[in-house]
């Protein structure tokens, strides 16, 4: 097992944001994480990352208790994360940025991956990573950093989100790439088409993991019940009846 | 030795000490460029090109006079180089410039305040400069200053844009600590000039960073941008005060001030608006708190110490 999540709780201004949580990642697998608006799918990334800590429980990668330890800590141990709406930086060139990931990279990896991402890099390598690239730009960018990388774990934001229909499908060609590459995926998203690549996928449910199972089954279920329980105030109720 | 040749030596230590800070040194020995190189109070050398005079001066009251005027129509090719240096540990400089660039003129200059020995140097800048019509000057000020904080610089400008002229200054640190800065600069502008002015400083210690800045928008569709980039860590302090004022019609201007802080530092930024047209448009945003944490979390996650991510962000801030 690569990371395994025991009972992990996270709260926030007193409400319990992620509750019960026990999931696993498996070497070499792409995950996804699918569920609703609020479902607590981010915070559950964010738990994993360490930019938001645990409550009570813990997280295990390759069987080292990881709960305590610092975002530098964990991304030196094979964990990174990818935003859905990622920063900006006054100041910070692309190609700087980029360097960060792997310092180790010839330049020629670093043009490698903007083309991975559809940038070309005589045109973005010295941009400033600031309010003159769009959302989308950013997010293919923050996608090349995770190829560079190369990490163990790559936590995916949403890398759907803010990309037009025709891009996905370019997105989905570089998660397989990244995972070609040797990285478990965990793919946080609602699109199916997307949910689908994974070799696995979980569903969460008003802030808890409440099946594990194909893509195709998941789906179907957060299709078929999720949206009815969306149209109410999801209860803990409805999360155990799902589950 | 006689004195011409006791100042040549004193412009080759300097000139020597300047590249032993790793600066690049050719402007002060090629020809091409025009120069000015003052040491303490004593003026080293000064030389103009084509199209450029200068002129420079002690005067009985120690006093450096510098007289830079660009020909009209004149485009200089190189930048101009400037170096206000003074390599005691210990003394006064005041300069005062009058630079004249001539209507339809190009120039970039730039200072280098070069510092390096400093425990406890002063030096007060005075600038009157006035850019032509449908001219073009660019000014840059980088400070190189010894790490005791023992520095205060004192600049103070004040310049005439007139209509379509252009005017450009940054003021950067280079090196070292800041020591006391105390910042005066404001622009008056005529009909379809612009101004842009950009101060970016890294304070430490128990610097203290203090500016003023002023764009008076008095011409029609004149613009100017006051920038402001302040990064304070340890018991440095600041007070900012970025002040454009709107006076004529489809006037644009904007005041654009980020502090970051760290540590014990504190700082006030004061962004000042008005218009007294009512087709002018002022507009201001102001930050300060201590690094987004967004952005550090990002560089953390690719797996940079948080330290080295804080100063990445301050680095880029500055850059």
């Amino acid at each position: 097992m690569l990371l395994e999540i025991k009972d992990g709780l996270v709260e926030a201004d007193g409400r319990r944001i992620v509750q019960f949580a026990n999931m696993k990642i498996r070497k070499g697998e792409v995950h996804a994480l699918v569920g609703i608006n609020g479902a607590g799918k981010s915070t559950l990334a964010y738990a994993i990352m360490g930019i938001i800590p645990l409550s009570s429980g813990k997280i295990v990668f390759k069987g080292e208790d990881i709960t305590h330890l610092s975002i530098s800590e964990r991304a030196k141990r094979g964990i990174t994360l990818a935003w859905q709406e990622p920063a900006r930086f006054e100041g910070i060139t692309v190609e700087e940025y980029l360097r960060i990931s792997n310092r180790y990279e010839s330049d020629d990896a670093i043009k490698e991956a903007l083309d991975m991402v559809s940038l070309y890099p005589k045109k973005y390598l010295k941009r400033e990573l600031g309010e003159s690239l769009s959302g989308g730009e950013r997010k293919r960018i923050e996608l090349a950093s995770i190829y560079l990388m190369r990490p163990e774990l790559a936590i995916l934001d949403e890398p759907d989100s803010g990309i037009d229909m025709l891009s996905i499908y370019d997105v989905i060609g570089l998660i397989k790439t990244i995972n070609s590459r040797g990285s478990s995926v965990l793919i946080i998203t609602h699109r199916e088409e997307m949910a689908e690549i994974a070799d696995r996928s979980t569903l969460m449910c008003a802030g808890t993991p409440i099946i594990t199972d194909t893509p195709v089954k998941v789906s179907r279920i957060f299709r078929d019940r999720c949206k009815s329980c969306d149209e109410h105030d999801y209860k803990e109720k409805n999360r155990e009846e799902c589950g | 030795m006689d004195m011409k040749d006791i100042y040549m030596k004193e412009y080759e230590m300097l000139v020597k000490a300047y590249e032993e800070a790793g600066e690049d040194a050719t402007p002060f020995k090629d020809a091409n460029f025009a120069t000015l190189a003052v040491n303490g109070d004593k003026v080293l050398a000064s030389k103009g090109t084509e199209g450029i005079e200068m002129e420079a001066h002690t005067r009985e009251d120690g006093v450096i006079e510098a007289h830079i005027k660009v020909k009209p129509g004149a485009k200089i090719k190189y930048p101009v180089h400037v170096c206000f240096g003074m390599l005691p540990k210990e003394g006064v400089q005041h300069v005062i410039s009058y630079i004249d660039v001539g209507d339809g003129a190009e120039v970039e200059l730039v200072s280098h305040c070069f510092f390096p020995n400093a425990v406890r140097v002063e030096h007060i800048s005075e600038g009157y400069i006035t850019v032509g019509k449908n001219a073009k000057f660019i000014y840059g000020e980088e400070h190189f200053h010894s790490d005791s904080g023992g520095v205060i610089v004192k600049p103070f400008a004040k310049v005439h844009v007139l209509e379509g002229g252009e005017f450009t200054n940054t003021f950067t640190m280079k090196h070292g600590r800041m020591g006391e800065l105390y910042i005066e600069y404001e622009a008056d502008l005529e009909k379809d000039a612009k101004a842009t002015m950009l101060t970016k400083v890294y304070g430490k210690g128990d610097d203290i960073v203090n500016g003023k800045e002023i764009i008076r928008l008095n011409g029609e569709r004149s613009t100017g941008i006051i920038k402001t980039r302040v990064a304070l860590r340890d018991n440095a302090t600041s007070e900012v005060i970025n002040i454009t004022e709107g006076n004529a019609p489809y006037s644009r201007g904007h005041v654009d001030c980020t502090e970051i802080l760290l540590d014990n530092a504190r700082a006030t930024s004061i962004p000042q608006i008005s218009a007294t047209h009512p087709k002018a448009k002022v507009t201001h945003e102001a930050a300060i708190g201590s690094v987004d944490k967004k952005q550090l979390q990002t560089l953390m996650a690719r797996g940079l110490d948080e330290d080295k991510a804080i100063d990445m962000i301050v680095q880029g801030l500055l850059k």
